[in-house]
């Protein structure tokens, strides 16, 4: 079956009760017991609800992976997977990684006796040189956020595979529609539903997925010990995101792919970072192993001041925090996703004051063109800028 | 202002621009900025949700506290405020307590390096005795889930302050309509919401509330840092459960007494444990602590044969785990909420396999009381056992 059919009518795709097509929401805290002999499938729903679990089967299924989590949002996902480790454990990370996974990793999960290692993953050769005794996974993001660099998933997983390190994967920017990582090799698989799964900036959602059931066995007690979990109606909100997600991204890649070569061209842009575009040093890897580009690019404007004047003009797309909707969304990550990183790890990544994320959404590509092109060239010269400023305005 | 009023007036007249008495639903995520360095104080919901943020100050308000913080269950509130802790800290913990908490501290938390002593908080000397330089903290259920038991807030929140160490209550049983342990000593109170405060069995949620700024900050960051955050429509669930609290929990206290005092009577039944009757040995202390006994009754049947006859006996009271709900619950500790807790240490404590937990719902007492002898009558015919 195809992506566009699976993501329909897949699993849990109707009520098998009242053959409803869409499946109910049990707003249910707890599950009457009949027998105590025979315990129910369900007894309380931070174990397990229906509603959750027609999600969670559907995100596995959908990754090609043996189990599926829904949690509270990517974070709690990403905070539970990393429960996976213990006291002593090290862990090597993507060193762009966002910035509420680097706050997280950094300031609480480092109390807690894991030591984390940033590497630039696609350089295998540095991920390789990083792994020590006390190695026990690594964590990756690709396309990266913002820089959209590109890891090769297969190779790292035959990395982890040899010196058995679990492989896991945020896969949020491309979706099981483009990329499926346990396909090519990785343990887990983990997604902000919040951007493009859910797609329409109404609700917080993270996922998981196991490639196998032992990992399953292990995630699922964290997650009911942990309680992290996602709500029904969140679940709910999800899988009706969830049955739009291919029709959406056709649209907003073509979208994003057609803004990106046009910024390319464009004199007040000085870099444009987009795997599909040829001259991206990723772009080899991305066509390799994944079915498209996303609708996420990066651009660079060079300055804050110029990038606040950017901003300040634009008409169409929402100014905010997050990606991946209906509506397109323009984010400066040096103040917001990024925020809760040091200047100095910030810049030495690329993600300069003078950087733009873009989520391409559903509006007609002319009309954004035609708005971002309003702003662009009414931007002060290059030459004007330069000084960075501090001045942050945001703590997510 | 009166309990009963702040938790009504939660919201209201919040709603400037349409005057909407209830506060409305904010499902957005994200929240456009007026500009580059401007904020309308909302940036992503994560961080913070404006439907979030009235039930957030309805409950900081309602426990006498600075900072609230909505979780997506109690679990999720237990170990987001465990956060504040490093490897190498020591806790006090509770000695009858919740499975779960049990089974987070065991078997996740203690792989970071953190430690947890087990201590019958009613009795301070062993309190003080279990401290260690390594203490960061004491956690408290009171009362004790299943067994009821009382702990002197006022007097381990003072022990604990003389050692610099954080008092944390689990307030779940009482709610801060019968006791608020901030204005006891304690330092950060946890609730799993699913239970009194939503009421109706139909949402997950847990609460947290700080005392003072410097800790609400510190929560705030690892609550945001975490993400395990509870989901909008959640949030405007238990707000509307929390507006009939006072009216629910006067009705689940007036019932717990009924049952309490009938199941007594029964010959099927050895032992019942509810704060609210003068024989039980914290009845004093839980008078002086709190105004009120809230609806958790728990009691020994006479053997454990009679479990199951009770269990599938029952008509009207469901057999299920939860508890706080309108509707009655009954829960068998031994295999449903303290499973995780290991068959020695559960024995020792208490919980064993004759105790079974009632959580008395809204219904007419009558026939609550009718439903439980019917099926305590059955379980000794059934169970043969004869006093």
């Amino acid at each position: 079956m195809n992506f566009a059919t699976r993501v329909l009518h897949g699993t849990s795709c109707f009520d098998p009760v009242t053959g409803a097509s869409s499946v109910p929401i049990y707003q249910a805290s707890t599950f009457h017991q009949a027998d105590l002999d025979r315990p129910g499938t369900f007894d309380y729903a931070r174990s397990g609800n229906p509603t959750r679990q027609a999600l969670e089967e559907a995100i596995a299924g959908l990754e090609g992976g043996e189990r599926g989590f829904a949690f509270a949002s990517g974070m709690a996902a990403i905070s539970s997977v990393f429960m996976l480790f213990s006291a002593g454990d090290q862990v090597i990370v993507a060193e762009d990684v966002y910035g509420g996974t680097f706050r997280f990793l950094t300031k609480v999960l480092s109390r807690m006796g894991i030591s984390v290692t940033f590497v630039d993953a696609t350089r295998l050769e540095d991920i390789r040189a990083a792994i020590t005794p006390a190695t026990k996974g690594i964590y990756l993001e690709t396309p990266s956020n913002p820089m959209l660099k590109v890891t090769d998933l297969a190779a790292v997983s035959q990395i982890g595979k040899e010196r058995g390190l679990l492989v896991i994967v945020d896969n949020t920017f491309l979706t099981p529609y483009y990329q499926r990582p346990l396909e090519l090799g990785a343990d887990i698989v983990i997604h902000s539903a919040t951007k493009f799964i859910g797609g329409h900036s109404d609700v917080l959602a993270g996922l998981a997925v196991t490639r196998d059931a032992v990992l399953g066995e292990q995630l699922y007690f964290i997650q009911n010990g942990m309680g992290a979990i996602l709500g029904a109606q969140d679940c709910w909100l999800v899988m009706r995101g969830l049955k739009t997600l291919k029709a959406r991204l056709d649209v907003s890649t073509q979208t994003a792919d057609r803004i990106a070569r046009w910024l390319s061209a464009h004199p007040a842009v000085s870099r444009v970072y987009y795997t599909g575009l040829a001259d991206h040093p990723g772009h080899h890897f991305q066509e390799s192993q994944a079915s498209g580009h996303g609708a996420v690019l990066s651009f660079d404007v060079g300055s804050r001041e110029r990038a606040k004047a950017l901003f300040d003009r634009v008409k169409l797309p929402i100014v905010a925090v997050s990606l991946g909707a209906v509506e397109t969304i323009l984010s400066y990550p040096a103040a917001m996703s990024h925020a809760s990183m040091p200047v100095a790890e910030r810049e030495q990544r690329g993600i300069t004051d003078g950087l733009i994320r873009l989520s391409a959404g559903l509006e007609d590509a002319d009309d954004l063109i035609q708005d971002l092109e309003q702003a662009l060239s009414a931007l002060p010269p290059i030459a004007a800028a330069g000084q960075t400023s501090k001045e942050a305005f945001s703590r997510v | 202002m009166h309990l009963e009023t702040k938790l009504v007036q939660a919201g209201v007249g919040k709603d400037e621009k349409t005057g909407a008495v209830n506060f409305p639903l904010y499902y957005s995520t994200a929240y456009r900025h007026p500009t580059l360095g401007e904020s309308t104080g909302f940036d992503y919901s994560r961080t913070a949700n404006p439907t979030r943020t009235v039930l957030e100050e309805a409950i900081a308000s309602a426990e006498s506290g600075e900072g609230g913080f909505a979780c997506a269950s109690g679990m999720a509130a237990i170990h987001t405020v465990m956060g504040l802790f490093s490897q190498g800290d020591h806790l006090l913990v509770s000695l009858d307590l919740y499975g779960g908490t049990y089974r987070l501290f065991e078997q996740v938390l203690s792989r970071y390096g953190l430690t947890f002593s087990y201590v019958d908080l009613r009795d301070l000397k062993a309190v003080e005795a279990a401290v260690k330089p390594e203490t960061k903290a004491v956690f408290v259920e009171s009362p004790t889930n299943p067994l009821i038991q009382i702990t002197d807030i006022q007097g381990v929140a003072m022990l604990a302050k003389s050692h610099g160490l954080l008092t944390i209550v689990d307030n779940t049983f009482m709610t801060p309509y019968c006791q608020r342990p901030l204005e006891l000593g304690a330092d950060i109170v946890l609730h799993s919401a699913t239970k009194y405060l939503g009421g109706h069995n139909d949402v997950l949620a847990g609460l947290i509330v700080t005392k003072g700024q410097e800790l609400s900050e510190k929560i705030r960051f690892l609550h945001n840092s975490i993400g395990a955050v509870l989901g909008p429509q959640d949030c405007w669930l238990l707000l509307r459960g929390m507006k009939t609290l006072a009216l629910r929990m006067e009705r689940h206290e007036a019932n717990a007494f009924a049952v309490a005092k009938k199941l007594r009577e029964h010959p099927a039944i050895t032992e019942v444990f509810y704060p609210g009757l003068a024989d039980h040995p914290g009845h004093d202390v839980q008078k002086k602590q709190s105004s009120g006994f809230s609806g958790m009754v728990s009691f020994r049947l006479q053997s454990a044969e009679q479990v199951k006859p009770f269990l599938r006996n029952l008509r009207i009271v469901s057999f299920a785990e939860s508890l706080g709900g309108v509707e009655s619950l009954c829960t068998y500790p031994a295999t449903q909420t303290h499973a995780d807790i290991p068959v020695e240490i559960r024995e020792y404590v208490g919980v064993c396999d004759r105790l079974l937990r009632l959580s008395v719902g809204i219904e007419h007492p009558d026939d609550l009381i009718a439903d439980l002898c019917g099926a305590l009558d059955a379980s000794l015919a059934v169970g043969g056992s004869v006093r």
